[in-house]
């Protein structure tokens, strides 16, 4: 337990040492730890504020402001919808609610069988593609609800 | 080496790439060409290419505007013109490679059009005549989709860093400012502010640290210009905020991107890297006196971050919160020095304005609103794209010349300008000219330039929700009548929307809208009311249907809705979670 503790320590350390751009920031290190690792765990608050010699509080408090950032393990995969307008005038909102029914979930979650986060976005960029859904990063648009359901399946 | 020699250089690359032994095949993979399955395209076509053993130059590219048409692959075979293939899917790709490259016909069901020097192919229509090309002129996407974003060589062959060339040897810095307050150009983020005049707060500021700032955090659903333009041809920004800083005597420029955007970071990323080695940033630019630096700044995802003293404090690593002004930003900016925040659009305008002349600019576009309007056309309309067309031209003509008109047979019911704080319009509204203060006039805003379509199939008051959970979801929580009052709003709406509202509730949202609008900090509360404003002028009937008719008009607010329940901190306790409205 505490080997494994240890090497995510240094996963992310490493993470927060090898950022390339020339400005380093609270903010910029909690997002190259959150690109490593795929969340916030409490020793990356710890290393984040050791670092830019400030509290973990401080930390925390600019962490849980945005909401791309979790605080616990991500599932396998992270399945994003857009729920902005262009997405809802064009079928996103069905799109949602039968993923969500899919998975078993009744909001944003985890699927019970830790394969599926499913997340909410509020934008994607793509919105003349509308409706667009993202999975580990990977965008698809112009779905319907059948195309959905498939693209879940080849994910699990 | 001085500009002459590197646009010698240019040309040679640019002529061995374009009129050389093999074909060069481009793809769009910009956001829409990714979200349309454009990498996947990619990756069949070099395999292709590899099994057959062919030998062809394969670049990425960004998106030439027309959206509907991806994945567009284009062709160049030598000696003839580039041929555009529409709506390509991965599996189509060995037909059309095989037909066109190896035996020499054309799939013409798959081909969109023809550009080139070389001439017409077979019977196939010009690219340019298309009725979406033909009514634009590109000034700032002059390159997109034509030129590979990762490629410094094809954009300076294409007329790249002339203007910052034109700017250092035979302009001063005042030179520049007086250009660009004749050219009229208006800041294309929202607030329509003189560019030129903006830059000339910051030109008195003490040195020698003084910043531009590149405003691309673009949460507004519905826009992606800005993205269009950092993954299409990121080089014309990055030659606008050179300008910018020799214009203002500015010493570092930072582009501030939205994380989670990887094709604009990574794009953007390549072409200050590569400007760096070719000497376009950094010390002693192109033999002149001028230095400047320029990095990537990346937010978390926060629409407020957007404003601009919160983008100040998130590149400072913090919560993105505006800060209260005064100070304003051109005496106390990122990091204490006097910066300048202006938005990419703005910037991209200047290497041409710069190398042109600014009557060249002025003389495009009407009276208080000059030059081009990018244009981001999504929702319920027949051809979405991202299109750059004179001011002044009318919302009818983009929507019915340029987009192919409403989806879904149906008529033109609303538009929704200007992002999330703009406004709603009415279907009357074709007439209306696209021009900063017509559009304020009627109501709306142009901002950011994403307007959304809505056919007669949608509930204005649908709309409106969306739009006010959007807002209550991205409100920062910093000062109260933002915070509390986009809770109301929604909660109201929310009433509204599934017909169980109480007497009293429109004069509620007036109170408290108006409230927002005198007392909140930044843009974000002082707008947030305009869309609910707009709607409720324009669409009378869908919302005295729901109050007082106890029912949807068009029923598509009876659709089971979800929005996040992970809201800001401030606002936890009031997660919007589900709700579900059978009908009656």
């Amino acid at each position: 337990m505490s080997a494994q503790k240890d090497s995510l320590r240094e996963r992310i350390i490493a993470a927060i040492k090898r950022q390339q751009r020339p400005t380093v920031t609270i903010l910029s290190s909690l997002l190259a730890v959150q690109d490593e690792i795929g969340y916030i765990p409490q020793q990356a608050i710890e290393e984040v504020a050791v670092r830019m010699n400030t509290s973990n509080n401080e930390v925390f408090g600019i962490a849980s402001f945005y909401p791309n950032f979790r605080f616990d393990p991500p599932s396998d995969h992270t399945i994003e919808v857009c729920w902005g307008p262009t997405c809802h005038l064009e079928g996103g909102a069905a799109i949602v609610t039968s993923m969500l029914d899919k998975l078993g979930l009744s909001e944003e979650g985890d699927s019970s069988d830790g394969k599926i986060s499913f997340r909410l976005n509020t934008c994607l960029g793509a919105c003349s593609q509308a409706p667009v859904v993202s999975i580990d990063h990977e965008l698809f648009g112009r779905l319907d609800e059948e195309s959905a359901m498939r693209l879940i399946d080849e994910t699990i | 080496m001085n500009y002459e020699d590197l646009r010698t250089k240019a040309n040679d690359h640019w002529l061995s790439l374009t009129e050389g032994d093999v074909p060069l095949i481009s793809v769009g993979t910009a956001l829409c060409g990714h979200a349309s399955g454009g990498f996947r395209v990619l990756d069949k076509i070099r395999q292709y290419l590899s099994a057959n053993s062919i030998a062809a130059t394969v670049q990425e590219v960004g998106c030439i505007g027309l959206c509907y048409a991806e994945t567009l692959v284009d062709i160049k075979k030598p000696g003839s013109s580039r041929l555009f293939f529409k709506n390509v899917r991965p599996d189509e790709i060995e037909v059309i490679l095989e037909s066109y490259l190896v035996e020499g016909n054309i799939p013409s069901d798959k081909v969109l059009g023809y550009r080139g020097l070389h001439g017409p192919i077979d019977n196939e229509k010009c690219l340019d005549d298309l009725p979406g090309m033909a009514l634009q002129n590109r000034i700032a996407l002059r390159n997109a989709g034509t030129i590979a974003p990762d490629d410094i060589l094809q954009y300076i062959a294409s007329g790249g860093y002339e203007g910052l060339s034109k700017a250092l040897s035979t302009m001063k810095p005042d030179d520049v400012i007086e250009e660009m307050k004749k050219s009229g150009l208006r800041g294309r983020g929202g607030a329509a502010f003189p560019t030129g005049v903006k830059w000339s707060f910051l030109v008195g500021a003490p040195g020698p640290k003084k910043y531009i700032l590149c405003n691309c955090e673009e949460g507004d659903p519905g826009a992606y210009n800005d993205k269009g333009i950092l993954e299409s041809d990121p080089h014309t920004l990055l030659e606008g905020l050179l300008i910018a800083g020799y214009a203002t005597g500015a010493s570092n420029g930072i582009v501030f991107i939205r994380h989670g955007h990887d094709g604009p970071i990574d794009r953007t990323e390549r072409a200050i890297e590569q400007a760096y080695e070719y000497g376009m940033i950094g010390k002693n630019i192109l033999g002149s006196d001028f230095s400047f630096d320029i990095e990537v700044a990346l937010t978390g995802e926060s629409y407020v971050a957007g404003e601009e003293t919160a983008l100040m404090e998130a590149i400072e690593g913090k919560r993105s919160m505006p800060r209260f002004r005064p100070p304003f930003p051109a005496a106390y900016g990122v990091w204490g020095k006097p910066s300048n925040i202006n938005n990419v659009k703005s910037l991209s305008y200047a290497p041409e304005i710069i190398s042109k002349g600014s009557e060249w600019f002025s003389s495009i576009g009407v009276n208080n609103s000059t030059g081009t309007a990018i244009v981001c056309l999504s929702g319920n309309i027949n051809l979405p794209g991202l299109y750059e067309v004179p001011m002044g031209m009318t919302l009818g003509q983009v929507i019915d010349d340029i987009g192919g008109g409403v989806s879904g047979d149906s008529s033109l019911k609303m538009l929704q300008t200007g992002g999330p704080l703009g406004g709603v319009l009415g279907p009357d509204s074709r007439n209306i000219h696209i021009d900063f203060d017509e559009m304020r006039e009627a109501g709306a805003i142009f901002g950011s330039g994403g307007i959304i379509v809505g056919n007669n199939k949608v509930c204005a008051v649908d709309l409106t929700r969306v739009l006010v959970a959007f807002c209550q979801y991205e409100s920062c929580g910093k000062c109260f009548p933002c915070r509390l009052g986009m809770e109301h709003l929604l909660e109201i709406i929310e009433r509204v929307a599934n017909c169980k509202s109480i007497p009293g509730d429109m004069d509620l949202v007036q109170e408290v809208g108006t409230t927002m609008e005198s007392s909140s900090l930044c843009g974000h509360g002082q707008l947030g009311f305009g869309p609910i404003r707009s709607a409720m002028t324009h669409f009378k009937e869908d919302f005295r249907t729901h109050i007082e008719d106890g029912k949807c008009p068009t029923g598509s607010c009876y659709i089971r809705r979800i929005t996040p329940k992970n809201t800001r901190p401030y606002a936890k306790d009031f997660a919007a979670g589900e709700h579900y409205v059978k009908p009656s």
